[in-house]
């Protein structure tokens, strides 16, 4: 029957009107976010990490900057370097994740916000001393070991180097230079 | 009596009122008839083919998100299948089944794209537009929830994905699959039999079966010219061997029909992730013996060739033994789907333009790549 | 009191007219008294009209909103009511720009030219009992008269932007409304007919049942035409479909541009109030002397809302769809309609010149399933004979692979 098809079209958009709005009215509320989520600002804990850059090194972009000396100040963990800069150029991150993927030691992890704007280019740029200060609450975004313990970034206290776990990925497997493992992870080589 | 008339040159210019990005045509009228077509590309253009010879081959998923962006996760299931080709090994069974889910998933993300703003173009005023991205927003949530992100998601690796599911993954896309059979289904009944929709995209630039196949287009608007080659039957990869689903085909290639052929494959596709769920099993999701940085042998070459949302999309990898591909050309869908322009449009008036453009669903994101 | 009305005037009924006539008429002579009464009368009609118009804006924009489940705007103003203040701030602000080459008093004109006749509609509407401008006896003549004079506006628009586009549009525009404009007027022949009379105010009065029932098919014949006239979605090809045309209102800007919106809505307000007086027996209600405007008012709002719920749905039609909605299928149906409504008043009507109810309510028995039947059998005419044949694919169709048909 003609003109069926519109009535029907009818129903179905006032039926519509009676459901509750989709919206979600931000500021003032906040859309629901997943502890994976890949937030803008970094958390880096420091005492892990050695300099190795590999984070920099991965980077599709190339916007880490690391610059390092070696360090004598740190004699008993072996050969850690002294990190004199460390830049993130937040401007041009893509926030692909791909240096929290390379980083050896699990120290470097992504954040959970996303409203880290500012009024000028250089303010974009995160040093070392803002990754120091930061709070820390990283996302469980490849860090599996942050995952079973069920952390919720959003909802979260901020965690510190001990409470973040190690994954035990295969060449995580020996104790590196001046890193500490815990007893049941010491064990095979890489290659196995 | 005979009016003296004079066609006019018109630019519908990079800046389109409608969407698909910034698409140049430069149409010729005569009255309210086209008379000739020129489209004009290249307004997206970001060398990703060329910055993928700078980065190496896990560094450069995170270009192939950024081609199609309405379908990342398709993107990335291609050039990871075209890498595994290189490097001759086989992703575990649950990442193939992963890859499988999230492809799907990701074929009705731009689907509804595709077909929001394809109501839209006639004039609908966005209602069946927001009911499309709601259902959207659905899928995005899923997407974050597994991989932190939701338009660039990343998520696959040469070799399978990078992660296995979240805990809670799985309740959310039943409740996902539950609210989304009803509210497609009011979309459906809004839609598909609306007189005046019919009685504007039926019969309106039609492809014949023979055109279609000469002109080498692919997906959704080849099916619709009648032609029921769907890649995921003909050649398939991942888990699409072990799954039952069907091919809706059209019958004329008019507008119509390419709107219902993407209506179908929403329907198929949430066939195909109800079988996933039934069918996945644990184990790992990432070939073990993968390093970091993975160096194919030199002088191999690979082809690897996915049915994504728009149509044939293929990874093209020449490897030289390094780090990064040699060469890493993209056989875009939208690309060629658009050697059907003219043959679309001429003929027809304006305001079916509009619509024809939309029922082929371009996004120049690929185009120009 | 030097100024007195005569019983038989126009404006008798209307007792604030004649207290500012008599009030006025103590100091000023009687033409100025009728002057200034007048434009006092008309302040309100003009204020309410425009004030009325940014309302339906607001009311548009939040019933579009949860059609589409979202909230509309919300943000200035309790429940985003002082929404349309801020959009007219910012319309005021922005540069007035008349385009090189054009006609420049045309061009500044339109407004004015597509606002008047809007508001003189609003001078024969009845509100409530006893409160309207003037109960003139040709109400629903100078309704339509008056309505089709908007027409010269867009053509003004259009015409004088010097914008090849904006005169195609134009020029679409008006051909939509002509078009409309005989089914129209037809179909409220009929009507005329039942009550014996044009004056606005005793058609209300004869409405012992609505007209809604009686003539079901003139309502749907004058709401799809007015819509046309209106230039609403799915007829509005004039304003928003034509994506590179954009319409006879390309090179408005500023106040002028809000102006022209403003007559749009405003005459979706004014129309919907026709249609309530028409057909749903206006200011009629229980305790009418006291509450007539609160349900003159909750009838025009419920027509509004089927407006705007209308737009909500449908996508648009094209030109050569309107054309043949309006020739083929709503001019036949007005005629019939016109028909069928004259026998029933030639059988039914008493020896006292009246149609009771009860011939109201056997009109209305005949007239629904008639209508019903009707619009359902010329409906086809829209649907063009579509070849859908299958096209013999020359390539091979892959055998073996399990397909869905498209229907």
């Amino acid at each position: 029957m003609y003109g069926l098809g519109m009535a029907r079209g009818l129903l179905v958009t006032f039926k519509n009107m009676t459901k509750k709005p989709f919206t979600i009215q931000y500021p003032e509320e906040r859309a629901k976010q997943h502890p994976r989520f890949r937030g803008e600002e970094f958390v880096w804990y420091e005492e892990r990490c050695t300099g190795c850059a590999s984070c920099a090194k991965y980077c599709p972009l190339g916007i880490i900057k690391i610059v390092t000396s070696p360090s004598n100040s740190a004699p008993k963990e072996g050969d850690k370097y002294k990190l004199e800069l460390f830049d993130i150029e937040l401007q041009r991150c893509m926030f692909c994740g791909l240096c929290v993927e390379a980083c050896p030691y699990d120290c470097l992890f992504m954040g959970s916000g996303f409203e880290q704007g500012r009024y000028s280019r250089e303010d974009m740029v995160i040093h070392v001393e803002d990754l120091r200060d930061s709070a820390k609450n990283p996302s469980t975004f490849f860090r599996p070991q942050l995952e079973s313990s069920k952390y919720d970034p959003r909802g979260g206290r901020p965690l510190s180097w001990q409470e973040v776990g190690r994954e035990n990925w295969r060449w995580h497997k020996r104790e590196k230079a001046g890193m500490r493992l815990s007893s049941d992870d010491v064990g095979e080589s890489p290659t196995s | 009596m005979n009016m003296r008339t004079e066609p006019m040159t018109v630019n519908v210019g990079p800046q389109h009122p409608s969407t698909h990005g910034v698409f140049r045509l430069r149409i010729t009228f005569d009255g309210e008839e086209i008379v000739e077509v020129e489209p004009i590309l290249g307004y997206l253009h970001r060398g990703s083919e060329k910055l993928a010879e700078e980065r190496n081959y896990v560094q450069v998923v995170t270009l192939t998100d950024r081609l199609d962006y309405t379908s990342s996760m398709i993107n990335n299931q291609a050039y990871c299948i075209a890498v595994e080709k290189l490097l001759d090994i086989e992703p575990p069974k649950r990442g193939k089944y992963l890859r499988t889910l999230v492809a799907e998933l990701q074929r009705i993300a731009s689907h509804l794209v595709a077909v929001g703003f394809f109501i839209q173009e006639l004039g609908a005023f966005g209602t069946p537009l927001m009911y499309a991205f709601r259902s959207r927003e659905r899928i995005l949530d899923l997407f974050e929830m597994l991989c932190g992100a939701r338009v660039t998601v990343s998520y696959m690796r040469p070799g399978g994905v990078f992660a296995d599911t979240p805990e809670d993954f799985w309740p959310a896309l039943s409740d996902f699959l539950e609210e989304f059979d009803e509210e497609f289904g009011e979309m459906e009944q809004l839609l598909l039999q609306n007189e005046i929709l019919t009685s504007r995209t039926r019969g309106v630039s039609t492809l014949p079966a023979d055109m279609a196949i000469n002109c080498s287009v692919s997906g959704p608007v080849l099916r619709a010219s009648g032609v029921n080659w769907d890649w995921r039957k003909m050649a398939p990869y991942d888990a699409y061997a072990e799954m039952e689903f069907d091919i809706p085909v059209g019958r004329s290639g008019d507008n119509y029909d390419r709107f219902w052929v993407r209506m179908q494959e929403i329907r198929q596709s949430v066939r195909i992730i109800e079988q996933c769920v039934e069918r996945i099993e644990s184990g790992p999701v990432r070939h073990a013996d993968l390093p970091l940085v993975v160096r194919p042998e030199p002088g191999v070459e690979a082809y690897g060739r996915v049915e994504a949302s728009k149509g044939e999309l293929a990874f093209y990898l020449v490897s030289d033994g390094g780090v990064s591909p040699y060469r890493c050309k993209v056989r875009s869908p939208s690309l060629i789907n658009l050697t059907v322009t003219e043959h679309l449009l001429v003929g027809w008036t304006l305001p079916d333009m509009i619509v024809s453009l939309g029922s082929v669903d371009i996004n120049m994101g690929e185009v120009d790549r | 009191m030097n100024c007195q009305l005569d019983a038989a005037s126009i404006f008798y009924e209307n007792s604030l007219y004649r207290f500012m006539y008599e009030a006025t008429g103590s100091f000023v002579p009687c033409w100025m008294s009728h002057l200034l009464a007048g434009l006092a009368i008309m302040l309100l009609l003009v204020n309410s009209v425009l004030l009325g118009a940014a309302l339906v804006t607001w009311l548009e924009r939040r019933i579009l909103g949860r059609l589409h489940n979202r909230i509309g705007p919300n943000r200035w103003g309790p429940f985003g009511l002082l929404q349309p203040i801020a959009d007219l701030a910012k319309l005021l602000t922005k540069e007035d720009l008349v385009p090189a080459g054009a006609d420049k008093l045309v061009f500044t004109l339109v407004p004015f030219v597509m606002m008047l006749p809007l508001v003189l509609m609003t001078a024969v509407i009845p509100f409530s009992y006893n409160t309207m401008l003037a109960d003139l006896n040709v109400g629903v003549l100078f309704i339509l008269a008056v309505s089709s004079a908007s027409t010269i506006g867009i053509f003004m628009a259009g015409w004088s932007s010097n914008n090849r586009y904006a005169l195609f549009g134009a020029a679409r525009s008006v051909a939509v409304l002509i078009s409309y404009e005989v089914p129209v007027v037809v179909s409220l022949l009929g009507i005329v007919m039942i009550t014996g009379s044009m004056s606005l105010n005793s058609i209300v009065q004869a409405q012992t049942i609505p007209f809604l029932l009686v003539q079901p098919l003139a309502l749907f014949i004058f709401v799809t035409g007015m819509s046309a006239e209106l230039n609403r979605t799915p007829f509005d090809i004039a304003e928003a479909e034509s994506e590179i045309i954009a319409g006879y209102h390309t090179e408005y800007s500023g106040i002028k541009f809000a102006l022209i919106f403003a007559t749009e809505t405003g005459a979706m307000l004014v129309v919907s109030a026709i249609i309530a007086t028409l057909f749903l027996s206006g200011w009629n209600g229980p305790l009418e002397n006291f509450l007539g405007w609160l349900w003159f008012l909750l009838k025009t709002l419920g027509i509004i809302f089927v407006f705007i719920w209308v737009r909500g749905t449908y996508p648009r039609l094209r030109l050569d769809q309107i054309m043949a909605l309006s020739w083929k299928f709503l001019l036949p149906l007005s005629l019939i309609n016109l028909a069928v409504t004259s026998i029933e008043v030639f059988v039914l009507k008493g020896v006292d010149g009246y149609l009771s109810t009860m011939d109201l309510w056997i009109m209305a028995g005949i007239n629904i399933p008639l209508s019903i039947m009707l619009v359902l059998l010329l409906g086809g005419v829209l649907n063009k004979k579509v070849d859908a044949s299958p096209v013999k694919a020359v390539a091979p169709v892959v055998p073996g692979v399990a397909t869905i048909e498209v229907k």
